[in-house]
């Protein structure tokens, strides 16, 4: 599987969203406009009817090769609130001969008249790969490759940061935990800088810190308390232990003792310092139940307003078909 | 390039919204819609809305109508991210709608619209009542209430600029303005 290269292959001639794969190499325009699109679907749930007619007749497709219940349901209803007709596809990667599999599999879809495929997938590029090679009218959206993407659930990340914050640029964020396996951290630090905020910090073990940590454009902390000091938002990662080969923890209950978010802890942070967590969260590992169900946890909006963003998301892609002429 | 006159001023307009509102007022008595809700699209219709409301003493909020997400040409045009939500908050079921725009051309957006308020539930009636009506129809809409049917060049289009102070100003050899709200 080649290398992802997110250059050119997100946008088309007129500049618009065609396929969605990584924020790297995206504008701050772009995604201002992004957050702001959703802020208009954010008030459909509050309709009886809350579908929208913009995607009808559009076929979308759910290509899921790794487990996910958040992401995909929210992909599915946020198709479905736009009138589009979903097809779900969960499948086991076979161990040999990926690529191929991939592309036999992407046709056998494209056969299907898919107008676009939502794409997760345990290795990295592999949004990418498709998009690559799918049909010029075939939108890409990655909702999670490997270790190395998952842009909408940065997206939602901001759209829940700007409700709470409103402007970006004077923003403290700490990022906590396992960052050597999180996609999720790779996308909120590129979000998070090119939308401009004052200071990312990542705090983490040496032994889940990516090598090229510094090179994201952070602080890097080891102590929990100094990482999340006068933050105006914490931002807890899931323990990925299905992603850990080796023994890069002594044991969860160490961890938690470490770098285990609790009331107290989060003393150290700003009073109105938001507490985050992309889901699913492991209690009493990443963070306390208190902290969890606390005034200052915002995770069940995330999970709104993942919605919102998702739809965004969906319809610009969906609008970009429409440069290419004809029978969109 | 596009030329444009200045049509009507201010207060010719309020004294045509005035006008309307008799109209209207008549209209709603002799057809016996009682506790009528009005309805206006954004963003002209919503001002007309608004002094329509005014003048006829209705008691009930207004609605707001932001038809984007039902417009018929999302392909071509897609979604404008500052797309205000639609703000009804009243019960629209068995209620007597007064939908306000602006300027009725093609009659799309008036399709849109009323497939937006049946998503909000099953109205009694609605009364369409629009500002200007001119020229152009491409389905068979057609207003209850107007204020005023200039004519127009096939290329003219006419546009509400407002809140306040409303004026309206006539686009010569517009192309592609028909019923924009952006």
């Amino acid at each position: 599987m080649p290398t992802p290269r997110p250059e050119k292959l997100q946008l088309n001639e007129q500049g618009r969203l065609r396929h969605f794969l990584t924020i790297e190499g995206l504008s701050r325009e772009l995604l201002v406009r992004i957050l702001d699109t959703a802020e208009s679907f954010a008030a459909l749930p509050g309709r009886p009817v809350k579908k929208v007619p913009l995607l009808r007749g559009r076929i979308i497709t759910n290509l899921f090769f790794e487990s996910s219940t958040r992401t995909r349901t929210t992909f599915e209803l946020a198709a479905k609130l736009l009138s589009a007709d979903v097809i779900n596809f969960n499948i086991s990667t076979s161990a040999t001969s990926k690529g191929e599999t991939l592309l036999d599999t992407l046709r056998n879809i494209e056969a299907m008249h898919s107008d676009m495929f939502v794409v997760r997938h345990a290795q990295s590029g592999a949004a990418h790969f498709i998009a690559q090679h799918a049909s010029p009218r075939v939108s890409v959206i990655n909702a999670g490759d490997g270790r190395h993407a998952h842009p909408t659930q940065a997206m939602l990340d901001m759209f829940t940061i700007r409700k709470h914050k409103g402007d970006f640029t004077p923003l403290r964020v700490a990022i906590v935990g396992d960052v050597l396996h999180s996609r999720v951290a790779r996308s909120q630090i590129l979000a998070l800088n090119t939308l401009g905020v004052s200071e990312v910090r990542i705090v983490a073990p040496r032994t889940l810190l990516p090598t090229e940590a510094r090179a994201l454009g952070v602080h890097v902390f080891h102590n929990l308390e100094d990482g999340i000091r006068d933050v105006d938002v914490v931002i807890m990662l899931r323990l990925q232990n299905e992603r850990m080969d080796g023994a890069l923890l002594p044991n969860e209950h160490e961890y938690f003792h470490l770098y285990g978010l609790t009331d107290e802890r989060l003393e150290a942070a700003k009073p109105d310092a938001i507490v985050m967590h992309p889901g699913p969260m492991n209690r009493g590992i990443e963070m306390d139940s208190a902290v969890a169900d606390g005034p200052r946890s915002v995770i069940l909006q995330q999970v709104s307003y993942g919605i919102a963003v998702r739809m965004a998301v969906l319809s610009m892609a969906m609008q970009s078909q429409a440069d290419l002429g004809g029978e969109a | 390039m596009t030329e444009s006159t200045l049509f009507m001023k201010h207060d010719a307009i309020l004294d045509l919204i005035a006008g309307m509102a008799q109209v209207l007022r008549n209209r709603l008595r002799d057809r016996q819609l009682h506790n009528p809700a009005i309805i206006g699209i954004h963003t002209g219709g919503a001002w007309v809305a608004q002094h329509l409301g005014r003048l006829l003493d209705l008691q009930e909020p207004s609605g707001l109508l932001d038809i984007s997400f039902y417009r018929d040409d999302f392909t071509q045009i897609g979604v404008h991210p500052q797309v205000k939500p639609s703000k009804i908050d009243f019960d629209v079921d068995n209620r007597n709608i007064v939908l306000v725009d602006d300027v009725l051309h093609t009659g799309r957006t008036i399709r849109a619209a009323m497939n937006e308020i049946f998503d909000f539930g099953r109205p009694a009636t609605i009364t369409l009542v629009t500002l200007i009506e001119r020229s152009g129809r491409e389905l068979p809409i057609q207003p209850d209430v107007i204020g005023l049917s200039p004519p127009l060049g096939l290329d003219d289009h006419v546009k509400l600029n407002g809140p306040d102070p409303l004026s309206l100003e006539i686009l010569h050899g517009a192309r592609a303005g028909r019923e924009t709200r952006r």
